[in-house]
């Protein structure tokens, strides 16, 4: 009896089987024919396997390069790259992440249902990375594996549902809809920039879609490209710091040192590559799953999808935003390196895609001005939050790499902090901000009935006397600012 | 027949495009098309017979034969309009 149990412990907490049976479910949910489900389901099982190869990959590459870092410059060099922390999570922790990946959906589509937030979180592979991240930060402050998972879906719904509400107002000046809304774990960093844009007060007439950008440019949207060439030059430059004789005593077996570079840059992009042909298909069948069954329990849904879904609408301000994004990494990277502490290389990619919304919204709320400053805004953040996690990633965090966006800051931050307190203070810190979720849907639906009331009164009045109504509106205006 | 759906990581954005694909299939009653997504540094030209991509991929797959650009990803009209008049123009069976 024992010992069966024991085997079925087992099976549960080898997160390649966890991850099939995740997708078993949904495929059963969604009634596909029984060929689709084995399928659907063995390609999910060795998906995961493929993932863990990558990690692998990434993690030799990674390795060598922070001892050089360190050598060199006398400090951590970290790379907030997430598909290259998330493959070495997923081996330690995976059993967690993905049941908090699992239930943090469902909990979201129960959030979508009971309160105004109608945000369902559809960009998979952020919500599987936060997840993971979540999974280390409540571990590693003392939750037991199931603790972590009861607890750390609730947070992780949470930031899934709040994290396109605060980009929504903006979202809307961009698409002039507000029938999608953005789902990335960039998601703050991103309203950040939207707020920087507004305040700074840039004419969106302005707009850089009027500016012509080189066509050359074109190369960065090509991620395993962009990731091979900058991993590149960063192994370069700090090669040629260490100097020939370090690197081929100690690191390359003998290998010219820039040749080991080369390769070792290689071998990142390779890994990164390896690990997001994983996860594509670990997805691919979990997803739609999701999708189908939140379309049905939420009619009123508003899919929350990943950044590039704001690229078209401004092509040249995903360019404008990238590189002033990038320059704030840079800056800042600086900084920290004359402040002695761990140095967070900028991570291209991130920069990229987030960098890049942030710079679409600025634009639409403040033209070129608003594009820069508020893009400029997300580069420095997310150079901030990889060195404020650090700390709470336990020896996840002696890794070299680290969980990159915005959003692992606000969840990251909150739970880790509370953290120091005890495992009591994370759990009341995760109630309280489920209640503040509540109260604020509350909040936006009295709200919402009062403008609906007083804009029947105002049609109601306007046929007799439009003055009248006039000096009603204020009233109420008043009415409700007292 | 075979239709892709790219962006530049392969993950999010091009996953969506490729369930709308499949959605706007369903509507018309396309048989025997099967979808794909994929990020720009993989997919290759024999990889599919249609390769779907937002405007400002555009200078990214000059390489293909067959794309389809599409001027906004999140545009399930747009997107039925164009995957439409692909299946019309490659002759592929509707049921209406």
């Amino acid at each position: 009896m024992n010992s069966t149990l024991h085997v079925f412990v087992q099976i549960f907490s080898e997160p390649s089987i966890l991850v099939a049976l995740i997708a078993l479910v949904g495929l059963l949910l969604q009634r596909k024919p029984g060929a689709d489900i084995m399928k659907g389901t063995v390609k999910t099982f060795v998906g995961f396997l493929v993932l863990s190869a990558g990690a692998a990959v990434v993690v030799a590459a990674l390795d060598p390069f922070g001892d050089m870092f360190s050598e060199v410059f006398g400090v951590q060099g970290i790379v907030p790259n997430n598909e290259a922390i998330v493959g070495p999570v997923l081996q330690e922790y995976g059993t967690a992440a993905a049941l908090i990946f699992f239930f943090g959906m469902v909990v979201n589509v129960i959030l979508a249902r009971i309160t105004r937030f109608k945000y369902i979180y559809l960009s998979g592979h952020v919500a599987l990375y936060q997840s993971a991240m979540i999974a280390v930060i409540l571990i590693v402050a003392g939750f037991s594996t199931w603790e972590a998972i009861l607890w750390g879906s609730i947070a992780e719904a949470i930031i899934t549902t709040v994290s396109p509400a605060v980009v929504q107002p903006f979202m809307r000046q961009v698409t002039g809809k507000d029938n999608v809304a953005l789902g990335h774990t960039g998601g703050f960093g991103i309203a950040l920039s939207g707020l920087v844009a507004r305040l700074t007060k840039g004419d969106p007439e302005n707009s850089t879609e009027k500016l012509k950008v080189p066509k050359s440019l074109g190369f960065v949207r090509d991620s395993t490209v962009v990731v091979a060439l900058s991993m590149g030059i960063i192994f370069i430059v700090v090669a040629l710091f260490a100097g020939p004789s370090y690197v081929q005593d100690n690191i390359s077996d003998g290998q010219n040192y820039i040749l080991w570079a080369v390769m070792s840059a290689g071998q990142f992009a390779a890994g990164v590559f390896i690990i997001l042909a994983g996860v594509r298909v670990i997805l691919a069948e979990i997803v739609p799953a999701f999708k189908g069954i939140s379309e049905k329990l939420v009619p009123d849904a508003k899919p929350a999808l990943d950044v590039p879904i704001t690229f078209t609408f401004a092509p040249n301000a995903v360019m404008v935003g990238f590189l002033s994004s990038l320059v704030a990494g840079l800056i800042g990277m600086g900084v920290l390196g004359m402040l002695g502490t761990a140095v967070i290389i900028p991570g291209i990619v991130a920069h990229f895609m987030t960098g890049g919304a942030s710079g679409v919204i600025g634009n639409a709320v403040g033209g070129r001005r608003g594009a820069v400053l508020g893009a400029f805004a997300n580069g420095i953040l997310i150079t901030l939050v990889p060195l404020l996690l650090l700390p709470l990633l336990g020896d996840i965090g002696n890794a070299n790499a680290t969980f990159g966006d915005s959003d692992y800051g606000v969840i990251g931050l909150y739970l880790g902090w509370l953290g120091i307190g005890g495992k009591a203070f994370i759990i009341v810190g995760i109630l309280v901000a489920l209640l503040a979720l509540f109260g604020t849907s509350f909040g936006i639906g009295r709200a919402a009935k009062k403008r609906e009331a007083r804009d029947h009164a105002a049609e109601g009045s306007a046929t007799s006397d439009s003055s009248e109504t006039r000096s009603s509106n204020i009233a109420d205006s008043s009415d409700s600012a007292s | 027949m075979k239709f892709m759906a790219m962006c530049s990581s392969g993950l999010g954005s091009s996953f969506m495009v490729e369930m709308n694909i499949q959605a706007a299939l369903d509507k018309i009653g396309a048989k025997d098309v099967e979808v794909d997504h994929a990020d720009l540094g993989s997919a290759g030209p024999t990889d599919a017979d249609v390769f779907f991509v937002g405007k400002d991929l555009e200078n990214s797959v000059s390489g293909f034969d067959d794309v389809v650009i599409l001027d906004s990803i999140i545009d399930q009209d747009e997107l039925d309009l164009k995957v439409k008049e692909t299946c019309l123009r490659l002759g592929i069976p509707l049921s209406d």
